[in-house]
């Protein structure tokens, strides 16, 4: 039984494509079928997150509007077989995500895929609500910032009411929080929302933090997925979240201040 | 020393933000659960009632509680401050079918 996965946040800036891309690459590297969606369109950007965008030739909307076929439009990863991707359009209009189309490609990819990731734009307008409406899992993609959390409680309140699950009065779409760009120091100082804050104000189960990492942008700048650098904290906790949503039982890491040896405690200042 | 750092000179940030964010996030789940004519609703008896009395956008509120089998509708407006007389705040309460 195939599972659409939603990844979407309100705000923007919060890791919506960068956690797409991990969470799609940790699945495909355990072996399941998996397709990443960009619902983005006229900003495209999961291409060059995972390295493909110069083999972009055809595209969701194409699919859509029947231009290409499916298979013409997925982009299949280099570094592993079970991967596939498919860019959103770059000039067409963002009503080109049509219900109809988008439930004809989610089905026909549900003929052959286990796991289906959309990578949601920002906001919470026709794209958002596109990428969400056939979602049976939600990672809501959270900053320790107060915007951030606003907005994915926003979002929360849509997943809740504007799925098709909720229109056909199935179970509602199972909900993740995952917070990124985590600094355990600066929560120890009082200065960030610490996880137990926002976990509070957005009641829903926590499927993983990921710290505050230079891996992050070293992996996008060379469009490499970064769950796929192992030696980083922030691919080690894109490993621990992929394990966690597949059933594993695996203890929340980066979520405390590294001890300081000895070195800094007499001379490091703070 | 200004207003502002009265309040949260002493306290950490991340404090203040979650006390922010709590109060913030419960006021959005209010009004996302009113029906979208309160708002009109309310704008529309702003005008009538300043026709007798001068009032504020700020000195009127209206809400809409759902019970179990009514709907209550809770109106609040602050009367502006006469010489000799304090606040003088009337609620009214009126249940729709």
């Amino acid at each position: 039984m195939t599972k659409i996965i939603v990844v979407t946040s309100g705000k923007g800036g919060v890791g919506k494509t960068t956690t797409s891309a991990a969470f799609a690459m940790g699945l495909a590297l355990e072996g399941y079928k998996t397709a990443v969606i960009d619902f983005d369109v006229g900003l495209r950007n999961l291409d060059l997150v995972m390295g493909c965008e110069r083999r972009v030739v055809y595209d969701f909307v194409n699919v859509i509007n029947k231009e290409a076929r499916l298979n013409q439009a997925l982009i299949r990863d280099k570094r592993t077989e079970n991967l596939y991707i498919l860019p959103a359009s770059q000039t067409k209009d963002k009503e080109s995500l049509t219900m109809e189309g988008v439930e004809g490609v989610l089905s026909e990819l549900s003929e052959s895929f286990d796991y289906i990731v959309c990578d949601s734009p920002a906001g919470i307008e026709h794209g958002a609500f596109m990428a969400m409406y056939f979602a049976d899992e939600a990672i809501v993609v959270t900053n320790p910032e107060i915007s951030s959390v606003r907005d994915s409680d926003r979002i929360l309140g849509l997943l809740a009411s504007k799925t098709k699950r909720v229109v056909e009065s199935r179970p509602p779409v199972k909900e993740h929080l995952l917070l990124t760009r985590y600094s355990p120091e600066r929560v120890l100082k009082g200065e960030m929302l610490s996880v137990k804050d926002i976990q509070d104000i957005l009641a829903i189960p926590l499927l993983g933090v990921i710290p505050e990492s230079e891996a992050v942008l070293t992996a996008s700048n060379q469009g490499v997925p970064v769950i796929v650098n192992r030696s980083s904290e922030a691919g080690m906790a894109y490993h621990d979240c992929v394990a966690r949503f597949l059933g594993e039982d695996v203890e929340m890491r980066f979520i405390d201040p590294k001890k300081k040896g000895l070195f800094s405690k007499f001379f490091g200042g703070n | 020393m200004g207003l502002f750092d009265y309040f949260y000179a002493n306290r950490k940030s991340a404090e203040v933000a979650k006390e922010r964010l709590s109060i913030l996030i419960a006021r959005d789940k209010i009004q996302r659960n009113q029906p979208s004519f309160l708002p009109q609703l309310q704008d529309e008896l702003l005008a009538v009632i300043k026709k007798y009395v001068d009032i504020d956008q700020d000195d009127i509120s209206v809400r809409l509680d759902r019970g179990e089998d009514c709907e209550i509708l809770e109106l609040n407006i602050a009367l502006p401050e006469k010489k000799s007389c304090r606040n003088e705040k009337v609620g009214a309460e009126e249940r729709l079918p």
